[in-house]
């Protein structure tokens, strides 16, 4: 992520509405070091350490040479298992007392982090939150795997809330600008985040593309994430709640099958439900499995083709909107 | 592959770190994973090879410390071993467990120089 406007263009290169973050910010410099692939090619005339990880297993190969090479090394696959388990009694910290001091001397140490990998996200995840708070925006962090029917339900709630609420929508998709337009055409606005190689939309993206779409004050966000079960589920873009659709063409067991993305959803859609008299699909077993890997989850049972259900998911939204409203006020 | 943005906020942890304590190589990176997170140790390794890549972390040996799943049966009162998330008590054979460890996922160590 930049550290100067913080607007994330990292190694996945995302696009807001097929702007990169430095164009959007008018074309200052981002120059990251880690952006773009280089080949070492510089002399050595020391002794040099590689370490490659491979799975769980790494080796080491020392090496002194005095001569440039390119890094390019094939790497085979080590079918051992070889898990690290180690207790290190490391000394921390800075040296004895009364050490000399000696700076060309590199002095090894151990750094405790303790630190959450997540915490950058999660932190820019909070300041969009306070964000969304402040104008009274209702967030829904919409999420599936790809063809259950995301962007369909999304342009039928469009057309049937567009009279009650201000609604915009952030569209997340590896490639093109087709569900944004689907969602202009449906009536909102939308901006498209193309998250190029990236799997799921990180808060900093979200952050961004509020910025773009400039919120009205009580009205209703979707972001509609990447098409993926998995990944999005572990990331929070600072949405008041998460929900999962799953649609009756899919396996009834998905929730046993990828848990987590059940276990942090707060509503499951389970959408196309008109196509149920053609398929085997026992609803109450989805919905069970659903139940299992989270007691809480909430379960509605919808279709965004016939509109059947739609109605119960409208409650669900109004009660939560008019929560976000009543709180920016009395903060307000 | 979302190991890769995971890895992306690993290499970003350890520049923080550099700043702070000002080291000019890192050795090795220390990862605790929970067996029962959504991250696969062996797209960490993969990952953090390429992201590394010309980072103050670029040939850091990644080190990964697998923490073993546990949770809180409600049934038994006590704490038992979890092998999936939402897995039954191994005891008592019900699925009232709340999990107490595994799904860690944070930088624990840096060995510099």
């Amino acid at each position: 992520m930049c550290k100067d406007c913080g607007c994330g263009s990292g190694g996945t290169g995302y696009r807001i509405n097929g702007k990169t973050p430095a164009e959007l910010h008018g074309g200052h410099d981002h120059d990251h070091d880690h952006d773009h692939p280089h080949d070492h090619d510089h002399p050595h005339d020391h002794v040099h350490e590689h370490d490659h990880a491979h799975g769980e297993t790494s080796h080491r190969h020392v090496h002194a040479h005095g001569h440039s090479h390119d890094h390019d090394h094939e790497h085979h696959h080590h079918d051992h298992d070889h898990h690290h388990h180690h207790d290190h009694d490391h000394h921390h910290d800075a040296p004895p007392l009364g050490a000399v001091h000696q700076p060309d001397v590199a002095a090894d140490r151990v750094i405790r982090v303790e630190r959450d990998i997540l915490a950058k996200n999660n932190d820019l995840a909070r300041q969009n939150r306070s964000r969304l708070a402040a104008t009274g925006t209702l967030a829904l962090n919409v999420m599936s795997s790809p063809g259950s029917g995301k962007t369909t339900l999304l342009c039928r709630a469009i057309a049937d809330l567009g009279s009650r609420f201000p609604i915009a929508v952030v569209e997340g998709d590896q490639q093109t600008d087709n569900d944004a337009r689907r969602i202009r055409e449906a009536g909102a606005r939308a901006v498209q985040v193309n998250t190029g190689k990236g799997c799921h939309l990180e808060a900093d993206m979200v952050g961004q593309a509020v910025a773009a779409l400039e919120l009205q004050p009580g009205g209703l966000l979707f972001i509609e994430n990447v098409g993926n079960l998995v990944c999005p589920a572990g990331f929070d873009l600072g949405e008041a709640h998460k929900v999962v659709v799953l649609s009756v063409t899919e396996g009834e067991d998905k929730p046993l099958k990828y848990p987590d993305m059940f276990a942090v959803a707060d509503l499951l859609l389970l959408n196309k439900s008109d196509l149920l008299p053609h398929l085997k699909f026992d609803v109450g077993k989805c919905l069970a499995a659903a139940l299992k890997v989270n007691p809480h989850l909430q379960t509605l049972v919808v279709s965004a083709e016939t509109g059947e259900g739609m109605a119960a998911f409208y409650a669900w939204i109004e009660a939560r909107a008019a929560m976000a409203r009543a709180t920016a006020a009395a903060e307000g | 592959m979302h190991e890769m943005s995971l890895c992306e906020g690993v290499v970003g942890l350890i520049e923080d770190e550099a700043r702070q304590h000002g080291f000019h190589r890192v050795k090795s990176v220390t990862l605790e994973i929970g067996v029962l997170g959504h991250v696969a140790p062996e797209a960490m390794a993969f990952c953090f090879e390429a992201v590394s890549n010309g980072t103050i972390a670029d040939g850091a040996k990644l080190i990964i410390d697998q923490i073993p799943g546990s949770g809180w049966c409600l049934d038994c009162g006590k704490t038992v071993p979890l092998t999936e998330r939402f897995g039954a008590c191994p005891d008592c054979g019900q699925h009232h467990v709340q999990m107490t460890a595994g799904d860690e996922l944070k930088v624990r160590e840096l060995e510099v120089e």
